[in-house]
C-alpha cells in the first residue's frame, strides 16, 4: 500500500514537473514605465503559447541595460536609447525595438486657476531654469489670455528618482532651450537649478497637489489614470497640442520619416501639426544574435505578435500605440536577429 | 556509597558537556564569524566598486557640494548634512517624548493601561516606512506649511534656522517624521530597561523618604541608564538609515542651507532614488561611495555614543 501511494505521489510530481521542464523560460528586465503593458503582453502571449513563459522584472532602464550587458537576461528594456559607449560594452550588439510610446505633461496647482494652461518652449524652460519666477509673468499671461494668474512665486517640482520621464523632459528642454542644454543637459537625473524633488510620478503629483502655486511634470499615463488637469505645449509647427494617445502617436509618425535604421531616436519637439512635442518611444533591447535557436525563434515570434495584435492592448492600458510607418520598419528589423 | 555515585554522574555529565561544549562552541563561532565575514565582504565590495570616484575626486568627494550626474561631478557634503541634521532633529524631539512615555508606562501607569499602550506602541514600530512617508506627505506637510513653520517663523524667526520661504517639504518635516518613527523604539526598549530595575531600589528610596518622582528620576532612571542610552542609539540608527519616509518629505534638493525650512537630501534617499537609473561607471561609483560615507558616519556616531556611555558610567560609579 505504502509503495503504491509513494509511486502515485511520484507520478503526480512528475506530471507537474514535466510541463514545467518543457516550458521555455525567457527572462527580461528593464524599464518600469512600460512594465504594465509588458506584463499584459507576456501573459496574453502565454495564453496562446502555453509552452512559452517570459518573465519581466521592472527594475529600471539602467538596470535593464546593466543586466543585458552582464548577460543575465535574454533581453532588456529601456526608456532611453543606449549610447554608443553602452553598446560597445555588450558582447552581442543589441537591436532597439520601439514597443509603445509615452508622453510627459506639465501639471500644476495654481490658486484660482481652473483652466487648462498653454505653455511654450520658452515659458517651460524659463520656469524650470528659474528665470521665470512668478505666475503673473507677462510671458505666461501672453499665451493664456483670460487666465487670472496670481502674483505668487512659482514652485517647481521635479522627479527625485532617476527616470525615463526625466530623461524625456530634459531631452525636450535641451532641444528647445540652448540655455538648458549648456547649464543642465539631458539625463535620467540632472542637477536641477530650482525646485523640490518628489519620488516617482506619485511623489511629483502628490507634491504638486500639496504645494500651492506649483508646477511639475508626470507621465501622461499617470494623469489619465488619475484624471488630473494638465497643460498643452506649443510644438515645433507652432500649434498648442494637448497630450493624448493620438497626439503622442502623431509625434512618432512625424518623426518616422527621418528615423535612423537602428531606431535610436529622440522624437521630442517633433514637427507635425498634431504632434505632441514631449513624447518618446520606449524600447525593447534584443540581442542581434541569440545562440539558442529555439529561444531566437520564440523571441522573433513574440516581436511579430507585439507589433501586430499586441498594439491593440496599448490604449486600454493608457499607452500610445506605434504608428504604422514605424511598425513596418520594425518588422524588417526582426530578420536581423539570428 | 553516596559519594562515588555523585562523582560518577559528574564525570558522565562532564564528558557530555565537554563534547557538547565543543560542538556548541564551533557552531556559535561559525555564526559569529559569518557576521564578521559579511561585514568585511560588504565593506570590501563598497570599497572596490567605488574605485572610480575615489580615484577621481579623492577626499574632495566629502567636502564638495555639487551633484551633477550629467557632467559627472559628485560631492557628498549636502547629503551628509541632510542625514546628520534630520537625525539630530529626530532625536531632539523623540528622546524627551519617548523617555517620558517610557517612565509613565513603567513607573506610573496602572498595569492594564501600560500593557495596552505598549502593545499599540509596538504596532507603531511594525508599520512600513513608506506608510509613514505617504501619511506625512499628505497630512504633516500641509500642517507644517500652513501652521507649524509659519508659527516658528513668527516666534523664533530671528534665528538663522527659522528663516526663509516655507514649502512644507523641509529638513524640519523630515526630522519630525523620523522622530515619530524612532519614538516606538525608544519607548519599548527604555520601558524594558526601567522594568528591569530591581524592586528593592525603589523600595529603598521610598523608605529613605523620597517621593515617587524622586525615586523614579534619581534612582530608577540612572539605574536603567545603559538600557535607555541603548534605546536612543537604536532610534538613531533607524533615523540615519531611513530612506522612504525621508525622501517623501525632505524635498530632495542637494543644497546646504542654514534654514530648517529649506528642502534637503539624505544619503539613503539619494541612493534609493538614483541607483536604479544610474548609468555610467562614475555615477554608480559615486552612489556606492555614498554608501561608504553612510557606513563611516554610522561607525563614527556609534563610536562617539560608546565613548559617551563609558564616560557617563564611570562618572556614575565614582559618585
Amino acid at each position: 500500500m505504502k509503495l503504491t501511494k509513494m509511486s502515485l505521489a511520484l507520478a503526480g510530481l512528475m506530471a507537474v514537473a514535466i510541463p514545467l521542464a518543457t516550458a521555455q523560460q525567457i527572462n527580461a528586465a528593464g524599464a518600469s514605465f512600460p512594465a504594465v503593458i509588458y506584463q499584459k503582453w507576456f501573459e496574453e502571449y502565454r495564453k496562446m503559447h502555453t509552452d512559452v513563459q517570459i518573465n519581466y522584472q521592472s527594475i529600471g532602464s539602467g538596470g535593464g541595460i546593466a543586466q543585458l550587458t552582464a548577460g543575465t537576461v535574454d533581453f532588456g528594456a529601456s526608456d532611453m536609447p543606449m549610447t554608443d559607449e553602452q553598446i560597445s560594452k555588450v558582447t552581442v550588439k543589441p537591436l532597439h525595438f520601439p514597443s509603445v510610446l509615452g508622453g510627459v505633461v506639465p501639471t500644476y496647482n495654481i490658486a484660482g486657476v481652473m483652466q487648462d494652461l498653454k505653455f511654450t518652449p520658452e515659458t517651460l524652460s524659463g520656469i524650470f531654469l528659474g528665470a521665470i519666477t512668478k505666475w503673473n509673468d507677462p510671458r505666461l499671461a501672453k499665451d493664456n489670455p483670460g487666465v487670472k494668474f496670481p502674483n505668487a512665486d512659482i514652485q517647481v517640482v521635479h522627479r527625485s528618482d532617476g527616470s525615463g520621464t526625466t530623461f524625456v523632459w530634459t531631452d525636450y528642454l535641451s532641444k528647445v532651450s540652448p540655455d538648458w542644454k549648456s547649464k543642465v543637459g539631458v539625463g535620467a537625473s540632472v542637477n536641477w537649478p530650482v525646485g523640490l524633488g518628489g519620488k516617482g510620478n506619485e511623489g511629483v503629483a502628490g507634491t504638486v497637489k500639496q504645494t500651492p502655486n506649483s508646477i511639475g511634470y508626470v507621465e501622461l499615463i499617470y494623469v489619465v489614470q488619475n484624471k488630473m488637469a494638465y497643460g498643452s505645449v506649443k510644438n515645433a509647427s507652432g500649434s498648442f497640442v494637448k497630450a493624448d494617445f493620438n497626439t503622442v502617436t502623431d509625434a512618432a509618425a512625424a518623426a518616422a520619416k527621418n528615423m535612423p535604421d537602428d531606431f535610436r531616436v529622440s522624437i521630442t519637439n517633433a514637427a507635425g501639426k498634431n504632434a505632441y512635442p514631449i513624447s518618446s518611444f520606449t524600447w525593447l533591447l534584443i540581442p542581434s544574435h541569440i545562440p539558442d535557436a529555439a529561444k531566437a525563434k520564440t523571441i522573433k515570434a513574440f516581436l511579430q505578435w507585439m507589433l501586430a495584435d499586441g498594439q491593440k492592448y496599448a490604449a486600454g492600458l493608457s499607452y500610445a500605440s506605434l504608428p504604422k510607418e514605424v511598425i513596418a520598419k520594425e518588422v524588417k528589423q526582426i530578420a536581423k536577429i539570428q | 556509597m553516596a559519594t562515588p555515585a555523585v562523582a560518577d554522574t559528574t564525570v558522565i555529565g562532564r564528558r557530555t558537556t565537554q563534547t557538547g561544549d565543543i560542538v556548541a562552541r564551533l557552531i556559535t563561532f561559525a555564526f559569529a564569524a559569518s557576521i564578521i565575514l559579511i561585514t568585511f565582504l560588504l565593506v570590501w565590495q563598497l570599497w572596490s566598486q567605488s574605485a572610480p570616484t575615489r580615484h577621481k575626486f579623492g577626499f574632495a568627494f566629502l567636502f564638495t557640494s555639487t551633484w551633477n550626474p550629467v557632467t559627472e561631478e559628485f560631492g557628498a557634503l549636502p547629503f551628509v548634512y541632510g542625514t546628520v541634521v534630520t537625525s539630530i532633529l529626530a532625536l531632539l524631539i523623540s528622546v524627551p517624548l519617548g523617555l517620558g512615555s517610557a517612565i509613565f508606562l513603567s513607573e506610573l501607569a496602572p498595569a492594564g493601561i501600560s500593557n495596552a499602550l505598549t502593545f499599540l506602541i509596538e504596532l507603531l514600530a511594525a508599520i512600513p516606512s513608506v506608510i509613514y512617508g505617504l501619511l506625512a506627505l499628505f497630512t504633516l506637510v500641509p500642517l507644517m506649511r500652513d501652521y507649524g513653520e509659519p508659527f516658528l517663523k513668527s516666534t523664533l524667526g530671528f534665528l538663522p534656522w527659522f528663516k526663509g520661504p516655507v514649502y512644507g517639504l523641509s529638513l524640519l518635516t523630515a526630522g519630525m517624521v523620523l522622530s515619530i518613527m524612532t519614538i516606538p523604539f525608544i519607548i519599548s526598549v527604555s520601558r524594558e530597561a526601567l522594568l528591569a530595575v530591581p524592586r528593592e531600589q525603589r523600595e529603598a528610596a521610598l523608605a529613605l523618604g523620597a517621593t515617587r518622582w524622586e525615586s523614579t528620576w534619581q534612582i530608577v532612571v540612572p539605574y536603567a541608564k545603559l538600557g535607555i542610552l541603548g534605546s536612543i542609539f537604536l532610534g538613531l540608527a533607524r533615523a540615519l538609515g531611513e530612506t522612504m519616509a525621508v525622501t517623501m518629505v525632505i524635498g530632495n534638493d542637494p543644497k546646504i542651507k542654514a534654514s530648517l525650512f529649506a528642502p534637503g537630501y539624505s544619503i539613503a534617499a539619494v541612493i534609493a532614488n538614483e541607483f536604479s537609473e544610474a548609468t555610467g561607471k562614475v555615477y554608480q561609483s559615486a552612489l556606492i561611495e555614498l554608501g561608504i560615507v553612510l557606513f563611516l558616519l554610522t561607525i563614527i556616531i556609534n563610536g562617539v555614543a560608546r565613548l559617551m556611555i563609558i564616560a557617563t558610567t564611570k562618572k556614575g560609579s565614582k559618585r
